[in-house]
């Protein structure tokens, strides 16, 4: 159709659905123009394939040209020889497959078949990539360019919500920088609405940069939309951000299984973390605040007693239990719950981002992130059974993003916490997970094999990579596109919202143009929206 | 045409695969590798020569030295004008395509030429066109004569690069195609490789 405005980069000359599709490079083609992770596109005799270069090699038909030194020192030999019998061959994976009168009724399939010999093999163009994934609109979120081009790269919002998803790269990769455009992208076309765990205070009111000035947060761009919540009110007054509202926990809020979550980082027994069952047993909501009232006297010795709990293991307990009465948030009374107020907003479309402040520990972020999601959950799940029971509208997509997502979803604890519920089962619920990890080995298995989209930005330990591939088809292709990423803005995206794995560049965030753009709201344009409006 | 290409001499020997031909002067042979023509009725039969030979007329007869008392070895052959008689200078070729309705074909023609032909060199446009496909290196590639194969082809594709001109890049066009011919066999490639410049 386009084949005019392509560039021929070479004929197909082996390979295997498995193994991936060999291409000799043309003469005119230079093996240092081509790079991995590019898109191409194969015009087989019947049908289309698209692919991605997964390797570049240089090739020799003839092993004796590798021992004469003849065709290195003379350049008119190497003339000759390079494209002949020395030439550069590329390693194409296919991923989609078009009939060739190019019906956009099917779409794009993914590909069950392999382009016969000498089939052209071309740089994908434009028409390419809109054809496959999509024109921007306001649900197809434009998130950057492919590598080496200038073409939009879109992603299907309401797709990518539909799943938990997650985001990975190692430190500096610009994990929060991705976060932050999937978020506004969220916000933007009305996909779901956000709830933020935002341990660094990055994505409320204004986020940092390395060597470069702040950038603006998701406040800042949707004042109407979006409301910041914060568990440290004077940080975010000394930061001057304008705080919707300060989030306290009673101690009544705090279940047994928030603790049991905390075991490790509270260093917490076995039998501490059982104690604090059977002390809610007996007092129910107050136990926590009964349990601190207990001192090292008869009385409390013989109620231990009863409860069969052991003096030393209830030492170990309170002193976990100390940590946490003693944060600023944590109060025996609270007036507003938190929980209430979280629902409220997200019910009335508005997102929230919960800031931390300068409680930036570990132990602070689990607890609070379980203790509200849980109870979120439980909202969820009750509101979209009476609706299915109903027949009425389901509640508001919602994206929970939580950072450090090991913490949460480690093996050990991922079957206990309501974020492996969350993962596996919550979609039926509408909410989702957006999990934003730099050691993605950490997570459960059973976990990472439910996220439906993966973002990656550059990994280099090879366990991270694997947990990050882990059931992906074309595992080792991706692999080596993975590991040649550029250890700045540059990512990979994979999975269930993309047709195809692309590996591109994340649009600008943080310049004037970048903020117009962002901020306007994709609904005034649109036939959809003016349907709506109807 | 006959106006245009000299004539170098006439077949005196022929076979579908190549022909020789004996000169109409002494020494005016054609060199090595270049491109030759007869006619056989319409149609052009081409040629690249494929060395050259001088003999006495008679087999038996030796030639004998004669320049004992001579100053140089012109003034030997004006002293003995009978040599220019008794001596001829002959020329082989490898038959590589052939022409017809101006059209070129890069593979054997159906016939040998005729005995007695004229054979015409070939002008640098005649060259250039029949040198625009190389599929007429594997006949030379397989020729049977006296010289070294690879001489012979690196003597033919020295000829008709001179006439494409020095930036015509037509050697290193040739090359590729030898490339292709002799893969698997690189020290027989860099031996003719070598020979091209």
């Amino acid at each position: 159709m386009n084949s005019q405005a392509q560039k021929k980069l070479g004929i197909v000359i082996a390979g295997s659905l498995n193994q991936g599709i060999q291409a000799r490079l043309d003469n005119n083609v230079s093996v240092e123009e081509v790079t991995v992770g590019n898109l191409v596109t194969i015009q087989g005799k019947s049908r289309r394939f698209f692919g991605m270069i997964n390797d570049i090699s240089l090739e020799v038909t003839d092993a004796g040209i590798l021992q004469s030194s003849s065709a290195a020192e003379d350049s008119f030999i190497s003339e000759i020889l390079s494209g002949t019998a020395t030439y550069g061959a590329m390693q194409v994976a296919p991923y989609l497959t078009l009939g060739v009168d190019n019906s956009l009724t099917d779409g794009p399939q993914p590909v069950k078949s392999i382009p016969s010999h000498f089939s052209p093999v071309l740089l994908a163009n434009e028409a390419d990539i809109e054809l496959v994934f999509g024109r921007e609109s306001k649900e197809n979120f434009s998130i950057g360019n492919p590598l080496d081009m200038e073409v939009k790269l879109c992603l299907d919002l309401p797709e990518f919500v539909r799943r938990s998803n997650g985001v990975f790269g190692k430190s500096g990769t610009g994990k929060t920088f991705l976060t932050r455009l999937l978020l506004v992208g969220i916000l933007q076309s009305g996909a779901a609405v956000n709830l933020v765990f935002d341990m660094h205070n990055e994505y409320g009111w204004k986020g940092t940069r390395e060597k470069a000035s702040p950038v603006k947060g998701l406040k800042q761009l949707f004042p109407s939309l979006v409301s910041v919540f914060t568990l440290d009110e004077k940080n975010s007054i000394d930061r001057g951000v304008s705080t919707d509202f300060v989030v306290n926990i009673g101690y009544d809020e705090i279940k047994p299984e928030d603790i049991s979550l905390l075991r490790q980082t509270l260093n917490l027994t076995d039998q501490a973390v059982s104690a604090t069952y059977q002390l809610q047993k007996r007092y129910g909501n107050r136990w926590i605040e009964e349990a601190m009232k207990l001192e090292d006297n008869e009385e409390s010795a013989e109620i231990l007693n009863s409860l069969n709990i052991h003096d030393a293991t209830f030492g170990n307990l309170k002193r976990g239990l100390r940590n946490i009465c003693n944060l600023p948030f944590v109060k025996p009374q609270v007036k507003e719950r938190a929980v209430e107020k979280v629902l409220e907003y997200l019910e009335n479309g508005k997102h929230v981002v919960l800031e931390f402040g300068r409680f930036r520990d570990i132990t602070t972020y689990i607890l609070i992130a379980n203790l509200l999601t849980r109870r979120i959950y439980e909202r969820y799940q009750a509101k979209t059974e009476r609706a299915m029971a109903n027949d009425s509208a389901p509640p508001r997509p919602l994206v929970i993003t939580i950072e450090e997502a090991h913490k949460f979803l480690n093996p050990g604890v991922a079957s206990q916490t309501i974020f492996g519920t969350i993962a596996r089962e919550m979609r039926k619920y509408n909410a989702t997970l957006l999990v934003i990890d730099q050691r993605p080995s950490g997570i459960d298995e059973e976990v990472m094999s439910q996220l439906g989209t993966k973002i990656t930005g550059l990994l280099d330990s090879e366990r991270d990579i694997d947990a990050v591939l882990a059931g992906m088809s074309g595992k080792s292709a991706l692999k080596s596109v993975l590991s040649k990423l550029s250890s700045r803005q540059q990512a990979l995206i994979f999975g269930h919202a993309v047709p195809m794995p692309v590996a591109f560049r994340p649009r600008d965030y943080g310049t004037p143009e970048s903020y117009k753009e962002l901020g306007s709201l994709r609904n005034d344009v649109d036939d959809d929206g003016l349907e709506d409006l109807w | 045409m006959e106006g245009v290409n000299e004539r170098l001499g006439e077949v005196i020997e022929a076979s579908t695969g190549g022909f020789s031909a004996q000169c109409y002067k002494l020494y005016e042979l054609p060199a090595l590798g270049e491109l030759v023509k007869c006619h056989y009725d319409e149609t052009e039969i081409l040629a690249v020569t494929c060395g050259g030979s001088t003999n006495s007329f008679e087999p038996g007869r030796r030639p004998i030295a004669r320049g004992h008392d001579e100053t140089s070895e012109d003034s030997l052959y004006q002293n003995n004008p009978q040599l220019n008689q008794l001596l001829r200078s002959e020329f082989g070729t490898v038959v590589v395509g052939f022409r017809q309705e101006g059209k070129y074909y890069h593979y054997l023609p159906s016939f040998p030429v005729r005995l007695h032909s004229f054979v015409y060199r070939c002008s640098d446009e005649e060259i250039i066109a029949f040198g625009e496909s190389l599929e007429f290196l594997i006949l030379l590639e397989g020729a049977q004569c006296e010289v070294p194969v690879e001489e012979l082809i690196a003597a033919c594709i020295r000829r008709m690069s001179v006439s494409n001109g020095p930036d015509s890049g037509f050697s290193v066009r040739a090359g590729k195609k030898l490339t292709e011919m002799y893969s698997g066999d690189y020290q027989r490639l860099r031996a003719i490789l070598a020979r091209l410049r």
